[in-house]
């Protein structure tokens, strides 16, 4: 009944030069994606990530369960050093990460022109 | 429905993960048939996906032997919705999360469920069953909401 949720890693250099690992995301984040979220996530080289970047574009529903898949990636970030920033959500799901707290360890851009312009 | 008739529809789910999306759609439907703008129907979509999920997970234990009941009852401007399980009920609301614990790992990542359903609409009760069966979460929202 959920969409399976499928993740492509891309690796890019912000206009300023840093390189940025760019999650791209599709489908559902809930319980079901731990693989696909936290599994990804945990596969990237610690030592030569340094910059995050959440692609949220192509994701039509995240639940409570997905929000804390999110957030436990957040904390290994925090644990390695990382900094994490996200783009692409809702209207709707920017309201819900603001809510909860995300923005606070996550910087949520509208587009990833303006994510890449920040990095 | 401007006419603001009282009209009820009921939903039946299988205690499954991911069937919350049925709920979360017909309520959404409906949400649009009475008006409601937008971003207040995504509120509602949310608020009773995690409704159901609590019911699917905490309510009936992921047992599909259960189902979770889903009304939707529209009376003027309000749409009220109780998803209805067979678990005991709560025994407390959990306090509202807090990001800074659980980035610090003294709260589970976990629980926020409630605190969007309770943010996300303008009430929100739960009600535990009689004989220790039927518990329900009570949720209403508005349609003259001021935006926020």
């Amino acid at each position: 009944m959920q969409t399976e949720t499928k993740a492509r890693v891309d690796q890019v250099k912000s206009p300023a030069g840093h390189p940025v690992t760019v999650l791209r995301f599709e489908g559902d984040i809930a319980s079901t994606s731990k693989e696909a979220v936290l599994g990804t996530y945990q596969g990237l080289p610690k030592e030569s990530t340094k910059l995050v970047l959440l692609d949220f574009t192509k994701v039509e529903y995240i639940n409570s369960s997905g929000i804390a898949l999110v957030i436990q990636m957040l904390i290994e970030a925090a644990n390695s050093g990382q900094k994490v920033y996200a783009f692409g959500l809702s209207p709707h799901f920017t309201k819900v990460f603001t809510m909860v707290g995300i923005t606070k360890y996550a910087g949520l851009f509208a587009s990833e022109a303006l994510a890449m312009a920040a990095l | 429905m401007s006419d603001t008739k009282p009209t009820s529809v009921e939903v039946r789910l299988p205690s499954r993960l991911g069937y919350e999306k049925v709920a979360m759609s017909t309520a959404a439907a409906v949400a649009k048939l009475m008006g409601f703008p937008g971003e207040r129907v995504e509120d509602l979509k949310t608020a009773v996906a995690e409704a159901c999920i609590n019911a699917i997970e905490h309510g009936n234990l992921l047992n599909e032997g259960l189902s979770v009941g889903v009304v939707l009852s529209s009376v003027d401007d309000a749409l009220e919705v109780r998803v209805i399980d067979d678990g005991k009920g709560l025994k407390t609301v959990p306090a509202k999360p807090d990001i800074d614990k659980k980035i610090h790992g003294e709260e589970d990542p976990r629980g926020m469920g409630m605190f969007l359903i309770q943010a996300l609409v303008d009430e929100a009760e739960w009600v535990k069953g009689t004989n220790g069966k039927s518990s329900y979460v009570r949720l209403v929202i508005r349609l003259d909401r001021e935006a926020e």
